[in-house]
């Protein structure tokens, strides 16, 4: 059986490996399977954020343009098209977007990520990331005004001098005001984190993290209590 | 130098079974050449990426040249184009061989050696021109998947066909064999295809981890080590020290590493509990790989000669030093201590660089160093200086950025968990940033003598054989 053809195909290759996809993948999938996964549409009618009427008032011919009004559609639209550029520019690769209960992370941060905040179509594949060589994003949202992701976005030497992110200059147009991707990715950026009762967060002013939000709702919502949820316990120690 | 020069002995095998008809050379070289081309990309990809590292931008505002792009390009042209091509190269070289089988089809051969450059070539073109996927080393484009999927089940048939039609009992080159082209296509359908359209969120996390590392440990890892069993004791002229601890590797690598996939993402929103599993089967793998290595350095007793005589096997020993480090590394960063520290960190970085270049690079350097001539019929490199040079640029490179990337990582872990603003962490990470992309020049420069040096060797016995045309079956390079 031990060096048989049959032994290492059937057990070895196909055995080992149905084992392992319950119990790695299966498993995980079971326990969330239940929770309902959030399309775009579904995500915007939750809320939108001001930041995209912001870019209407500021941008208002070029918001014009590339989306027509402020309302619900646009926005999903928006969110739609910034997770896209996001994915396609492999920002991903150099930002996380999730805190973990180490490492003092809810004080840099906010909030400890929640298993269902990832229950929607644009984390699908989960966007966790694997480097962090800017800032997570998670929690961005609103701690940036516009303007500041604009000047980045051109330029992020300009804002953020000891910065190692290249430029994004074709988020921009011409004239230096943020194209169709520019807006709908400065829409998803702001949107980070938005779900939150109370944002933003800033490291070591306002709102300190789960300790000072013991019951640390999801959206509002209390955290159902079958969900199996990431450690919370010694999130205070370094 | 000539004491470098690459063990040129017959295999043991040659006197009894005529394998020369069942080989295609050809076929065997262009999957090698091809994968020299992807990897000198993948190099290239990789130091210009590295550079935006040291706020230098050299191509900047060019959208297709965005360094976040080429750094897509890099990884997946280090997975599907290099280690992939020279997998493939090796395999039509050992397969054969070890079976006395033809592999399936020499049509199909060709078709999957035109398809799979296609595939590559058209992901490199997709990911530079935005159409990558959100999957860490799955990134070929969507519309890539289900035909590289296609490719891998090709491959797969034309493979396991001589294996299974082969008589007798099986050498463990083959027991990973197997067990790689049963594994390969199933996991590149489920990180591709589950992960992306199935499940999402955490979940999906889950399983997107389980690609990653099941594409090193079920792809690569399988293929390699079936490689290691069989070159070594080839050029070593003896047989392996344990069939005990061959067959302990070789199921314990099979139980534990599928396993593993989470502690990827430790610490996430994924269950605890699975979180804390996969910590205890990744330090299982540790005791495993334990065994392989020393069985790998029983067979070198007596033998350590070699090392100095033979590159290839100095290409070998070294890369399986270096699994060594790697795993006893994993063994440690896996724990939930650890990760605290380092995770996100360029310390993950470092680890992977050492298992995907330090170890299988190695391998496969050194298999292709040692198959180059026989496939042309060469009697010699054209440089053994070009060829030292090559393994020492790489090996220093390499453990140069490993250590920088190491030191690097602990630095940022610290800064990152002591609240220091983020720029500190920038800051203190530019020196180490400036070590790695000058030990990537090294590799880079050692790898390009090594191109160099294959080109001349080739032009020299076009020359030769010019010349003096040899006559069929007498090749000077023995099969």
């Amino acid at each position: 059986m031990f060096e048989s053809k049959s032994g290492i195909f059937l057990i070895a290759g196909l055995g080992f490996f149905a084992l392992s996809f319950v119990v790695m993948a299966v498993l995980p999938w079971m326990i969330y399977y239940k929770e309902p996964e959030q399309t775009v549409a579904m995500m915007a009618q939750k809320g939108m954020v001001p930041e995209f009427a912001d870019l209407a008032e500021r941008y208002p011919e070029q918001f014009k343009k590339h989306f027509g009004e402020v309302n619900y559609k646009t926005y999903a639209e928006a969110l739609q098209l910034g997770h896209d550029v996001y994915v396609a520019e492999a920002c991903w690769h150099c930002h996380s977007q999730f805190v973990r209960p180490v490492s003092n992370e809810d004080l840099r941060w906010g909030p400890v990520s929640h298993a269902l905040e990832y229950q929607n179509t644009l984390q699908r594949p989960v966007l966790f990331g694997t480097r962090r060589v800017g800032p997570d994003l998670i929690r961005e949202a609103a701690r940036r005004p516009n303007d500041w992701h604009v000047a980045h976005f051109y330029n992020p030497l300009s804002v953020q001098p000891t910065s190692v992110m290249p430029a994004y200059s074709w988020f921009l147009d011409e004239q230096g005001y943020p194209n169709k991707k520019g807006m709908a990715i400065i829409t998803y950026i702001q949107s980070l984190g938005s779900w939150l009762r109370e944002y933003p967060y800033f490291e070591g002013d306002g709102p300190l993290g789960p300790a000072a939000h013991p019951e640390q709702p999801y959206g509002g919502k209390p955290v159902p209590k079958q969900v199996v949820n990431a450690p919370t316990e010694g999130s205070r120690q370094s | 130098m000539t004491a470098l020069n690459v063990s040129m002995s017959p295999p043991a095998s040659s006197a009894v079974r005529p394998v020369d008809g069942l080989v295609d050379r050809k076929l065997a070289l262009w999957h090698l050449v091809a994968s020299l081309v992807f990897l000198g990309v993948a190099l290239l990809a990789g130091f210009s990426f590295s550079l935006q590292f040291l706020q230098k931008y050299p191509f900047p505002g060019i959208e297709l040249l965005s360094p976040g792009r080429w750094r897509l390009v890099h990884t997946n042209g280090v997975a599907y184009g290099f280690l992939a091509n020279a997998f493939l190269g090796c395999l039509y070289w050992a397969v054969p061989r070890l079976t006395g089988q033809p592999v399936y089809s020499r049509a199909l051969s060709w078709f999957i050696f035109w398809a799979w450059q296609a595939i590559v070539g058209v992901t490199a073109v997709g990911l530079i021109l935005g159409h990558a996927q959100a999957l860490e080393w799955g990134e070929t484009p969507t519309y890539v998947d289900p035909v590289a999927f296609l490719g891998l089940i090709l491959v797969a048939v034309n493979f396991l066909t001589p294996i299974f039609r082969a008589k007798g009992p099986m050498y463990v080159t083959l027991w990973y064999f197997i067990a790689a082209f049963v594994w390969t296509p199933l996991v590149y359908a489920m990180g591709n295809f589950l992960a992306q359209y199935l499940v999402g969120g955490a979940a999906g996390g889950a399983i997107g981890g389980l690609f990653i590392h099941d594409l090193v440990g079920l792809f690569v890892t399988p293929l390699g080590w079936g490689l290691m069993y069989y070159f070594v004791p080839i050029i070593l002229k003896k047989p392996m020290w344990s069939h005990g601890l061959s067959l302990v590797g070789f199921w314990g690598l099979a139980f534990f590493y599928p396993l593993t996939g989470i502690h990827h993402f430790l610490y996430s929103p994924i269950p605890l509990f699975l979180q804390h599993g996969a910590v205890i089967t990744t330090i299982a793998i540790e005791f495993v790989v334990t065994t392989v290595i020393i069985n790998f350095f029983g067979t070198l007793a007596g033998r350590g000669d070699a090392l100095r005589t033979s590159l290839p096997i100095r290409w070998f020993y070294t890369g399986m030093v270096f699994y060594f480090t790697t795993c006893l590394q994993c063994s440690f960063q896996t724990t939930l201590t650890f990760q605290r520290l380092i995770h996100f960190t360029d310390w993950v970085v470092g680890h992977a660089h050492l298992v995907m270049f330090g170890v299988f690079g190695f391998w496969l350097l050194g298999s292709i160093l040692y198959l180059f001539p026989r496939l042309i019929g060469a009697k010699a490199y054209y440089s053994d200086a070009l060829n030292s040079w090559h393994y020492w640029l790489s090996a220093l490179g390499t453990l140069i950025m490993f250590t920088d990337l190491l030191v690097a990582g602990v630095v940022q872990g610290n800064l990152w968990r002591n609240l220091a603003p983020w720029e500190e962490s920038l800051i203190a990470s530019m020196p180490f940033w400036l070590i790695r992309s000058v030990s990537g020049t090294m590799i880079i420069v050692g790898n390009f003598m090594f191109f160099w040096n294959l080109y001349k060797t080739w032009q020299m016995t076009v020359a030769s054989r010019q010349t003096q045309p040899a006559m069929p079956g007498t090749s000077p390079m023995p099969a």
